[in-house]
Protein backbone atom coordinates (compact mmCIF):
# COMPACT_ATOMS: atom_id res chain seq x y z
CA UNK A 1 0.00 0.00 0.00
CA UNK A 2 2.04 2.95 -1.23
CA UNK A 3 -0.70 5.38 0.77
CA UNK A 4 -1.19 5.82 4.73
CA UNK A 5 -4.60 4.52 5.96
CA UNK A 6 -5.61 8.40 6.86
CA UNK A 7 -5.02 9.45 2.87
CA UNK A 8 -6.90 6.40 1.56
CA UNK A 9 -10.21 7.96 -0.21
CA UNK A 10 -12.86 5.93 -1.16
CA UNK A 11 -11.94 4.91 -4.38
CA UNK A 12 -8.87 3.73 -3.20
CA UNK A 13 -10.43 0.69 -1.32
CA UNK A 14 -10.61 -2.61 -2.94
CA UNK A 15 -14.39 -4.04 -3.18
CA UNK A 16 -15.56 -5.02 0.36
CA UNK A 17 -12.19 -3.67 1.74
CA UNK A 18 -10.56 -6.71 1.03
CA UNK A 19 -7.12 -6.57 2.02
CA UNK A 20 -5.12 -7.68 -0.56
CA UNK A 21 -1.11 -6.55 0.87
CA UNK A 22 -0.59 -8.79 3.84
CA UNK A 23 0.48 -6.91 7.47
CA UNK A 24 -1.00 -3.68 7.29
CA UNK A 25 -2.48 -4.31 10.22
CA UNK A 26 1.03 -3.03 11.71
CA UNK A 27 -0.05 0.85 10.61
CA UNK A 28 -3.24 0.44 12.85
CA UNK A 29 -2.10 2.94 15.73
CA UNK A 30 -2.99 0.94 19.11
CA UNK A 31 -0.56 3.59 21.15
CA UNK A 32 -3.46 5.35 20.79
CA UNK A 33 -5.65 3.56 23.21
CA UNK A 34 -3.17 4.50 26.01
CA UNK A 35 -4.20 6.27 28.85
CA UNK A 36 -1.16 5.21 30.88
CA UNK A 37 2.25 3.99 30.09
CA UNK A 38 4.25 2.18 31.18
CA UNK A 39 8.12 4.02 33.17
CA UNK A 40 11.04 1.68 33.49
CA UNK A 41 13.31 1.32 36.73
CA UNK A 42 15.61 -0.49 34.39
CA UNK A 43 18.36 -0.81 37.42
CA UNK A 44 15.92 -3.59 38.94
CA UNK A 45 15.64 -5.55 35.39
CA UNK A 46 16.89 -9.11 35.59
CA UNK A 47 16.65 -8.90 31.34
CA UNK A 48 14.16 -12.02 32.25
CA UNK A 49 11.71 -11.35 29.05
CA UNK A 50 8.43 -11.72 31.23
CA UNK A 51 7.04 -8.39 30.10
CA UNK A 52 7.82 -9.12 26.49
CA UNK A 53 5.85 -12.98 26.73
CA UNK A 54 3.09 -11.54 28.14
CA UNK A 55 2.35 -8.56 26.34
CA UNK A 56 -0.93 -8.81 24.43
CA UNK A 57 0.67 -6.63 21.50
CA UNK A 58 3.99 -7.58 21.01
CA UNK A 59 5.20 -4.41 21.41
CA UNK A 60 8.74 -5.38 23.77
CA UNK A 61 11.53 -5.55 22.14
CA UNK A 62 15.20 -6.26 23.62
CA UNK A 63 17.32 -2.82 23.19
CA UNK A 64 21.03 -3.09 22.66
CA UNK A 65 21.91 -3.34 26.43
CA UNK A 66 19.38 -5.99 26.77
CA UNK A 67 16.51 -4.52 28.41
CA UNK A 68 12.74 -4.97 27.25
CA UNK A 69 11.20 -1.62 25.78
CA UNK A 70 7.65 -0.62 24.91
CA UNK A 71 7.33 0.55 21.62
CA UNK A 72 5.04 3.64 22.40
CA UNK A 73 3.39 3.45 18.45
CA UNK A 74 1.47 -0.21 19.85
CA UNK A 75 1.85 -0.07 23.78
CA UNK A 76 -2.21 0.55 24.39
CA UNK A 77 -1.23 0.90 28.23
CA UNK A 78 -2.80 -2.23 29.45
CA UNK A 79 -0.36 -2.61 32.41
CA UNK A 80 0.15 -6.44 31.94
CA UNK A 81 4.09 -5.83 31.69
CA UNK A 82 3.37 -3.87 35.26
CA UNK A 83 1.39 -6.80 36.61
CA UNK A 84 3.92 -9.57 35.68
CA UNK A 85 7.45 -8.19 36.20
CA UNK A 86 8.83 -10.19 39.39
CA UNK A 87 11.35 -7.37 39.95
CA UNK A 88 8.82 -4.50 39.87
CA UNK A 89 10.60 -2.24 37.17
CA UNK A 90 7.82 -1.38 35.90
CA UNK A 91 5.31 1.42 36.50
CA UNK A 92 2.13 3.02 35.49
CA UNK A 93 1.86 6.47 35.17
CA UNK A 94 -0.90 8.50 33.35
CA UNK A 95 -0.33 9.99 30.04
CA UNK B 1 -39.22 -22.71 -28.37
CA UNK B 2 -39.42 -22.03 -24.91
CA UNK B 3 -42.53 -23.53 -23.68
CA UNK B 4 -45.66 -21.88 -21.49
CA UNK B 5 -46.03 -24.83 -18.43
CA UNK B 6 -48.49 -24.99 -15.56
CA UNK B 7 -45.94 -25.21 -12.78
CA UNK B 8 -46.27 -24.00 -9.15
CA UNK B 9 -44.19 -20.80 -8.64
CA UNK B 10 -41.80 -22.17 -6.02
CA UNK B 11 -40.89 -25.30 -8.14
CA UNK B 12 -40.47 -22.89 -11.27
CA UNK B 13 -37.77 -20.79 -9.20
CA UNK B 14 -35.92 -23.47 -8.78
CA UNK B 15 -35.81 -24.87 -12.00
CA UNK B 16 -34.78 -21.06 -12.88
CA UNK B 17 -32.06 -21.87 -10.36
CA UNK B 18 -30.85 -24.77 -11.58
CA UNK B 19 -30.73 -23.86 -15.26
CA UNK B 20 -28.44 -20.76 -14.28
CA UNK B 21 -26.04 -23.61 -12.98
CA UNK B 22 -25.40 -22.72 -9.24
CA UNK B 23 -22.93 -24.02 -7.49
CA UNK B 24 -23.70 -23.62 -3.96
CA UNK B 25 -27.30 -23.91 -2.69
CA UNK B 26 -27.35 -23.04 1.52
CA UNK B 27 -30.81 -23.09 2.76
CA UNK B 28 -33.43 -23.67 5.88
CA UNK B 29 -36.65 -24.35 4.84
CA UNK B 30 -39.14 -22.43 6.35
CA UNK B 31 -43.12 -21.11 4.80
CA UNK B 32 -43.76 -20.26 2.64
CA UNK B 33 -40.49 -20.59 1.03
CA UNK B 34 -40.14 -24.19 1.81
CA UNK B 35 -41.15 -25.80 -2.04
CA UNK B 36 -37.82 -24.10 -3.52
CA UNK B 37 -35.25 -25.42 -1.57
CA UNK B 38 -37.46 -28.49 -1.18
CA UNK B 39 -37.25 -28.62 -4.90
CA UNK B 40 -33.75 -27.52 -5.52
CA UNK B 41 -32.61 -30.21 -2.72
CA UNK B 42 -34.71 -33.06 -5.22
CA UNK B 43 -32.36 -31.86 -8.11
CA UNK B 44 -29.03 -31.87 -6.29
CA UNK B 45 -30.01 -35.86 -4.75
CA UNK B 46 -31.11 -36.70 -8.15
CA UNK B 47 -28.08 -35.54 -10.25
CA UNK B 48 -29.90 -33.17 -12.12
CA UNK B 49 -28.31 -29.78 -10.48
CA UNK B 50 -24.03 -30.66 -10.02
CA UNK B 51 -24.36 -28.26 -6.89
CA UNK B 52 -23.16 -28.67 -2.88
CA UNK B 53 -26.77 -28.08 -1.07
CA UNK B 54 -25.75 -27.14 2.54
CA UNK B 55 -28.95 -28.01 4.97
CA UNK B 56 -27.86 -25.72 7.65
CA UNK B 57 -29.11 -25.49 11.09
CA UNK B 58 -30.53 -21.94 10.96
CA UNK B 59 -31.16 -19.20 8.31
CA UNK B 60 -28.03 -17.44 10.46
CA UNK B 61 -25.99 -20.08 9.36
CA UNK B 62 -27.03 -20.26 5.76
CA UNK B 63 -26.54 -16.67 5.00
CA UNK B 64 -22.99 -17.48 6.65
CA UNK B 65 -22.03 -20.35 4.52
CA UNK B 66 -23.37 -18.00 1.41
CA UNK B 67 -20.57 -15.58 2.70
CA UNK B 68 -17.95 -18.36 2.50
CA UNK B 69 -19.36 -20.05 -1.07
CA UNK B 70 -19.77 -16.59 -2.29
CA UNK B 71 -16.27 -15.95 -1.05
CA UNK B 72 -14.24 -18.07 -3.33
CA UNK B 73 -16.22 -17.18 -6.59
CA UNK B 74 -19.07 -19.62 -6.01
CA UNK B 75 -22.21 -18.71 -8.01
CA UNK B 76 -24.64 -19.02 -4.62
CA UNK B 77 -28.42 -19.37 -3.71
CA UNK B 78 -30.78 -19.39 -0.61
CA UNK B 79 -34.15 -18.46 -0.13
CA UNK B 80 -35.82 -17.53 2.92
CA UNK B 81 -39.31 -15.98 4.55
CA UNK B 82 -40.47 -13.83 7.16
CA UNK B 83 -38.44 -15.15 10.56
CA UNK B 84 -36.25 -16.55 9.27
CA UNK B 85 -35.01 -13.28 6.75
CA UNK B 86 -34.91 -11.85 10.48
CA UNK B 87 -32.94 -14.63 11.72
CA UNK B 88 -30.19 -13.54 8.92
CA UNK B 89 -30.40 -9.65 9.47
CA UNK B 90 -26.78 -9.44 11.01
CA UNK B 91 -25.51 -11.53 8.28
CA UNK B 92 -27.19 -9.37 5.38
CA UNK B 93 -25.09 -6.31 6.09
CA UNK B 94 -21.95 -8.58 6.03
CA UNK B 95 -23.24 -9.70 2.39
CA UNK B 96 -23.52 -6.33 1.03
CA UNK B 97 -20.81 -5.00 2.80
CA UNK B 98 -18.26 -7.58 1.29
CA UNK B 99 -19.75 -7.52 -2.06
CA UNK B 100 -20.71 -10.79 -2.32
CA UNK B 101 -23.45 -11.52 -5.35
CA UNK B 102 -25.57 -13.84 -3.76
CA UNK B 103 -28.75 -14.25 -4.88
CA UNK B 104 -31.67 -14.87 -2.59
CA UNK B 105 -35.30 -15.35 -2.92
CA UNK B 106 -37.36 -13.78 -0.41
CA UNK B 107 -41.03 -15.28 -0.16
CA UNK B 108 -42.90 -12.44 1.95
CA UNK B 109 -44.44 -13.43 4.95
CA UNK B 110 -45.59 -11.58 7.95
CA UNK B 111 -43.48 -11.31 11.66
CA UNK B 112 -45.03 -12.88 14.85
CA UNK B 113 -46.75 -12.48 16.76
CA UNK B 114 -49.06 -13.83 16.56
CA UNK B 115 -47.70 -16.00 14.36
CA UNK B 116 -47.94 -15.84 11.01
CA UNK B 117 -47.37 -17.92 8.05
CA UNK B 118 -49.09 -15.82 5.37
CA UNK B 119 -48.01 -13.08 3.50
CA UNK B 120 -46.80 -9.29 3.74
CA UNK B 121 -44.34 -7.01 3.56
CA UNK B 122 -42.81 -7.23 7.31
CA UNK B 123 -39.78 -9.06 6.46
CA UNK B 124 -38.60 -7.20 3.42
CA UNK B 125 -39.02 -3.71 5.48
CA UNK B 126 -37.33 -4.60 8.49
CA UNK B 127 -34.59 -5.26 6.01
CA UNK B 128 -34.69 -2.31 4.01
CA UNK B 129 -31.01 -0.92 4.31
CA UNK B 130 -29.21 -3.63 4.38
CA UNK B 131 -27.44 -2.74 1.16
CA UNK B 132 -29.29 -5.32 -0.55
CA UNK B 133 -30.15 -4.91 -4.63
CA UNK B 134 -34.37 -5.84 -3.93
CA UNK B 135 -36.72 -6.04 -6.51
CA UNK B 136 -40.40 -7.20 -6.27
CA UNK B 137 -42.23 -9.53 -8.33
CA UNK B 138 -45.88 -9.25 -9.19
CA UNK B 139 -46.52 -13.06 -10.21
CA UNK B 140 -44.68 -16.26 -10.88
CA UNK B 141 -43.51 -15.08 -14.53
CA UNK B 142 -41.77 -12.32 -13.21
CA UNK B 143 -40.20 -13.93 -10.51
CA UNK B 144 -38.62 -16.56 -12.27
CA UNK B 145 -37.46 -14.14 -14.79
CA UNK B 146 -36.01 -12.02 -12.39
CA UNK B 147 -34.17 -14.90 -10.59
CA UNK B 148 -32.32 -15.24 -13.96
CA UNK B 149 -31.68 -11.80 -13.96
CA UNK B 150 -30.25 -11.25 -10.10
CA UNK B 151 -27.75 -13.62 -10.95
CA UNK B 152 -26.56 -11.79 -13.62
CA UNK B 153 -26.87 -8.42 -12.30
CA UNK B 154 -25.36 -9.49 -8.86
CA UNK B 155 -22.09 -10.66 -10.55
CA UNK B 156 -21.38 -8.14 -12.80
CA UNK B 157 -18.22 -7.02 -11.81
CA UNK B 158 -19.25 -3.34 -12.18
CA UNK B 159 -22.26 -4.15 -9.18
CA UNK B 160 -20.91 -7.07 -7.32
CA UNK B 161 -24.06 -6.64 -4.45
CA UNK B 162 -26.40 -8.90 -3.14
CA UNK B 163 -30.30 -9.58 -4.65
CA UNK B 164 -32.80 -9.82 -3.16
CA UNK B 165 -35.92 -11.35 -5.38
CA UNK B 166 -39.26 -10.59 -3.20
CA UNK B 167 -42.60 -12.41 -3.88
CA UNK B 168 -45.56 -12.42 -1.65
CA UNK B 169 -45.72 -15.64 -0.32
CA UNK B 170 -48.57 -18.36 -0.77
CA UNK B 171 -50.38 -15.42 -3.28
CA UNK B 172 -47.56 -16.70 -5.50
CA UNK B 173 -45.10 -18.81 -4.18
CA UNK B 174 -47.71 -21.56 -4.11
CA UNK B 175 -49.78 -20.60 -6.84
CA UNK B 176 -49.87 -22.72 -10.31
CA UNK B 177 -49.04 -20.18 -13.08
CA UNK B 178 -48.90 -20.58 -16.96
CA UNK B 179 -44.76 -20.33 -16.70
CA UNK B 180 -42.77 -19.53 -19.73
CA UNK B 181 -39.14 -21.71 -18.89
CA UNK B 182 -36.56 -20.64 -21.26
CA UNK B 183 -34.50 -22.98 -22.86
CA UNK B 184 -30.87 -23.91 -21.32
CA UNK B 185 -28.60 -22.75 -24.45
CA UNK B 186 -30.57 -18.86 -24.25
CA UNK B 187 -30.21 -18.91 -20.84
CA UNK B 188 -26.18 -20.13 -20.81
CA UNK B 189 -25.76 -17.24 -23.54
CA UNK B 190 -27.72 -14.88 -21.50
CA UNK B 191 -25.37 -15.76 -18.30
CA UNK B 192 -22.36 -15.04 -18.17
CA UNK B 193 -19.97 -17.23 -15.67
CA UNK B 194 -19.56 -15.86 -12.34
CA UNK B 195 -16.08 -14.31 -12.30
CA UNK B 196 -15.65 -12.59 -8.47
CA UNK B 197 -12.71 -10.65 -8.78
CA UNK B 198 -10.86 -11.05 -5.70
CA UNK B 199 -12.22 -14.58 -4.43
CA UNK B 200 -10.29 -16.17 -1.87
CA UNK B 201 -7.28 -18.65 -3.27
CA UNK B 202 -3.85 -19.56 -1.95
CA UNK B 203 -2.36 -18.83 -5.22
CA UNK B 204 -3.18 -15.11 -4.41
CA UNK B 205 -4.13 -14.46 -0.68
CA UNK B 206 -6.34 -11.69 0.48
CA UNK B 207 -8.03 -10.96 3.45
CA UNK B 208 -11.95 -10.82 3.80
CA UNK B 209 -14.30 -9.24 6.82
CA UNK B 210 -11.40 -7.77 8.51
CA UNK B 211 -11.20 -4.91 11.38
CA UNK B 212 -12.46 -1.33 10.06
CA UNK B 213 -10.94 1.39 12.29
CA UNK B 214 -12.71 4.70 12.27
CA UNK B 215 -10.23 5.84 9.85
CA UNK B 216 -11.68 3.49 7.17
CA UNK B 217 -15.20 2.85 8.05
CA UNK B 218 -16.77 5.91 6.61
CA UNK B 219 -15.18 5.65 3.15
CA UNK B 220 -15.87 1.95 3.36
CA UNK B 221 -19.68 3.12 4.04
CA UNK B 222 -19.38 5.70 1.26
CA UNK B 223 -17.83 2.84 -1.31
CA UNK B 224 -21.27 0.31 -0.67
CA UNK B 225 -23.75 3.38 -1.15
CA UNK B 226 -22.24 4.86 -4.35
CA UNK B 227 -21.36 1.38 -5.45
CA UNK B 228 -25.51 0.53 -4.78
CA UNK B 229 -27.44 3.74 -6.01
CA UNK B 230 -24.54 3.20 -9.63
CA UNK B 231 -25.86 -0.43 -9.76
CA UNK B 232 -29.06 1.21 -11.28
CA UNK B 233 -27.36 0.95 -14.37
CA UNK B 234 -26.51 -2.31 -14.28
CA UNK B 235 -29.96 -3.64 -13.31
CA UNK B 236 -31.69 -1.00 -16.30
CA UNK B 237 -28.94 -2.80 -18.49
CA UNK B 238 -29.38 -6.56 -17.68
CA UNK B 239 -33.65 -6.05 -17.92
CA UNK B 240 -33.04 -4.57 -21.44
CA UNK B 241 -30.73 -7.10 -22.39
CA UNK B 242 -33.07 -9.78 -20.69
CA UNK B 243 -35.67 -7.92 -22.94
CA UNK B 244 -33.90 -8.41 -25.84
CA UNK B 245 -33.36 -12.57 -25.09
CA UNK B 246 -36.62 -13.57 -23.99
CA UNK B 247 -38.93 -10.65 -24.96
CA UNK B 248 -40.10 -9.80 -21.76
CA UNK B 249 -39.56 -5.81 -20.67
CA UNK B 250 -38.69 -4.80 -17.18
CA UNK B 251 -38.47 -1.62 -15.71
CA UNK B 252 -37.68 0.10 -12.16
CA UNK B 253 -41.95 1.71 -11.85
CA UNK B 254 -44.54 0.18 -13.95
CA UNK B 255 -47.64 2.72 -14.65
CA UNK B 256 -50.94 1.14 -15.39
CA UNK B 257 -53.52 3.79 -17.39
CA UNK B 258 -51.52 6.86 -16.01
CA UNK B 259 -51.20 8.92 -18.52
CA UNK B 260 -54.32 11.01 -17.94
CA UNK B 261 -54.55 9.79 -14.59
CA UNK B 262 -55.22 12.57 -11.87
CA UNK B 263 -54.92 9.90 -9.12
CA UNK B 264 -53.00 7.05 -8.78
CA UNK B 265 -52.79 4.09 -6.61
CA UNK B 266 -49.16 2.62 -5.84
CA UNK B 267 -48.39 -0.78 -4.58
CA UNK B 268 -45.35 -3.49 -4.60
CA UNK B 269 -45.97 -6.98 -5.26
CA UNK B 270 -48.47 -9.32 -6.13
CA UNK B 271 -51.93 -7.13 -4.93
CA UNK B 272 -50.46 -5.04 -7.77
CA UNK B 273 -52.98 -7.25 -10.35
CA UNK B 274 -56.20 -7.37 -8.30
CA UNK B 275 -55.39 -3.47 -7.94
CA UNK B 276 -55.08 -2.90 -12.13
CA UNK B 277 -59.10 -4.88 -12.03
CA UNK B 278 -60.35 -1.95 -9.77
CA UNK B 279 -58.30 0.50 -12.01
CA UNK B 280 -60.53 -0.99 -14.84
CA UNK B 281 -63.90 -0.90 -12.84
CA UNK B 282 -63.50 2.76 -11.63
CA UNK B 283 -62.23 3.41 -15.32
CA UNK B 284 -65.22 2.11 -16.02
CA UNK B 285 -66.50 4.82 -14.01
CA UNK B 286 -65.38 7.26 -15.71
CA UNK B 287 -62.99 8.02 -12.76
CA UNK B 288 -59.56 8.76 -14.30
CA UNK B 289 -57.46 6.72 -12.12
CA UNK B 290 -54.36 5.52 -12.50
CA UNK B 291 -51.68 2.38 -10.51
CA UNK B 292 -47.95 2.41 -10.20
CA UNK B 293 -45.85 -0.29 -9.10
CA UNK B 294 -42.52 -0.03 -8.09
CA UNK B 295 -40.21 -3.10 -8.80
CA UNK B 296 -36.97 -1.72 -7.87
CA UNK B 297 -37.15 -1.41 -4.21
CA UNK B 298 -33.17 -0.65 -3.76
CA UNK B 299 -31.58 1.13 -5.26
CA UNK B 300 -34.95 3.63 -5.22
CA UNK B 301 -35.56 4.89 -8.44
CA UNK B 302 -36.41 8.23 -7.60
CA UNK B 303 -36.19 9.69 -11.13
CA UNK B 304 -38.64 6.62 -12.70
CA UNK B 305 -41.07 7.24 -9.54
CA UNK B 306 -40.88 11.35 -9.46
CA UNK B 307 -42.08 10.98 -13.19
CA UNK B 308 -44.66 8.57 -12.77
CA UNK B 309 -46.40 10.65 -10.44
CA UNK B 310 -45.43 14.24 -11.52
CA UNK B 311 -48.55 16.72 -11.88
CA UNK B 312 -50.72 14.33 -10.26
CA UNK B 313 -53.28 15.50 -7.68
CA UNK B 314 -53.82 12.34 -5.32
CA UNK B 315 -51.09 9.53 -4.54
CA UNK B 316 -52.64 6.94 -2.69
CA UNK B 317 -49.97 3.98 -1.08
CA UNK B 318 -51.13 1.19 -0.20
CA UNK B 319 -48.54 -0.59 2.43
CA UNK B 320 -48.42 -4.12 3.72
CA UNK B 321 -46.23 -3.29 6.69
CA UNK B 322 -46.42 -1.15 9.65
CA UNK B 323 -43.91 1.09 10.75
CA UNK B 324 -45.30 1.12 14.81
CA UNK B 325 -45.43 4.44 16.37
CA UNK B 326 -43.82 5.92 13.17
CA UNK B 327 -45.14 7.37 9.71
CA UNK B 328 -47.67 3.53 9.21
CA UNK B 329 -46.65 2.67 6.11
CA UNK B 330 -42.53 2.50 5.14
CA UNK B 331 -43.26 2.52 1.20
CA UNK B 332 -45.39 5.73 1.69
CA UNK B 333 -42.90 7.21 4.72
CA UNK B 334 -40.40 6.89 1.26
CA UNK B 335 -42.14 8.43 -1.07
CA UNK B 336 -43.45 11.18 0.83
CA UNK B 337 -39.59 11.86 1.45
CA UNK B 338 -38.84 11.66 -2.25
CA UNK B 339 -41.45 13.89 -3.44
CA UNK B 340 -41.24 16.30 -0.32
CA UNK B 341 -38.41 18.84 -1.98
CA UNK B 342 -40.45 18.71 -5.94
CA UNK B 343 -42.80 21.07 -7.06
CA UNK B 344 -45.83 19.81 -8.68
CA UNK B 345 -46.12 17.21 -6.24
CA UNK B 346 -49.12 14.81 -5.23
CA UNK B 347 -51.32 15.40 -2.13
CA UNK B 348 -50.64 11.51 -0.62
CA UNK B 349 -52.67 9.38 1.22
CA UNK B 350 -51.28 6.90 3.61
CA UNK B 351 -53.38 3.04 3.64
CA UNK B 352 -51.91 0.00 5.79
CA UNK B 353 -53.85 -3.34 4.60
CA UNK B 354 -53.25 -6.52 3.46
CA UNK B 355 -51.56 -7.75 6.44
CA UNK B 356 -50.73 -11.19 7.68
CA UNK B 357 -52.27 -12.84 4.31
CA UNK B 358 -55.20 -10.60 4.54
CA UNK B 359 -57.18 -10.39 0.95
CA UNK B 360 -57.59 -6.82 -0.36
CA UNK B 361 -60.17 -7.81 -3.27
CA UNK B 362 -61.25 -5.42 -6.08
CA UNK B 363 -64.20 -3.97 -3.57
CA UNK B 364 -61.61 -3.07 -0.92
CA UNK B 365 -59.44 -1.39 -3.51
CA UNK B 366 -62.64 0.60 -4.60
CA UNK B 367 -62.75 1.42 -1.12
CA UNK B 368 -59.26 2.52 -0.44
CA UNK B 369 -59.04 4.45 -3.61
CA UNK B 370 -62.91 6.08 -2.86
CA UNK B 371 -61.48 7.17 0.23
CA UNK B 372 -58.19 8.09 -0.57
CA UNK B 373 -59.88 10.86 -2.72
CA UNK B 374 -61.78 12.34 -0.51
CA UNK B 375 -59.20 12.05 2.33
CA UNK B 376 -56.74 14.24 -0.06
CA UNK B 377 -59.79 16.50 -0.58
CA UNK B 378 -60.66 17.11 3.10
CA UNK B 379 -57.16 16.56 4.99
CA UNK B 380 -57.14 14.06 7.92
CA UNK B 381 -55.96 14.20 11.21
CA UNK B 382 -54.43 10.70 11.57
CA UNK B 383 -50.66 10.12 9.84
CA UNK B 384 -52.29 6.96 8.09
CA UNK B 385 -55.44 4.58 7.37
CA UNK B 386 -55.35 1.12 9.07
CA UNK B 387 -57.67 -0.35 6.38
CA UNK B 388 -60.49 -2.88 6.99
CA UNK B 389 -59.86 -3.03 10.65
CA UNK B 390 -62.70 -4.24 12.47
CA UNK B 391 -63.40 -1.46 15.60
Amino acid sequence: MTKKENELTWKDLEIGTIITEPGNASQYRTGDWRSQKPVHDFSRCIKCGLCMIYCPEACRFQSKEGYFEADMFYCKGCGICYRECPTMVITMEEE
Amino acid sequence: MAKRVGMEVSVAISEMVKMADTDVIAAYPITPQTHIVEHLAELVADGELDAEYIPVESEHSAMSACLGSAAVGARTFTATAGQGLELMHEVLYVASSMRFPIVMTVVNRALSAPLSVWSDHSDVMACRDTGWIQIFAENGQEAVDNTLCAFRIAEDNDVLLPVMIHLDGFHVSHVIEPIIMPEQKIVDAFLPKNNFPLPLDPEKPVAMGDFGPPVIYTEAKWAQEVNLRKSKESVLKVWQEFGKSFNRHYKPVECYRCEDAETLLLTMGSYSETAMTAIDKIRGEGKKIGLVRIRLWRPFPFGDFRQAVKGKKTLIVLDRAISFGGPGGPVCSEVRSALYNQNNKPEIVSFVGGLGGRDITVADFEEIINNGIEIAKNGRDNEFEMYGVRE
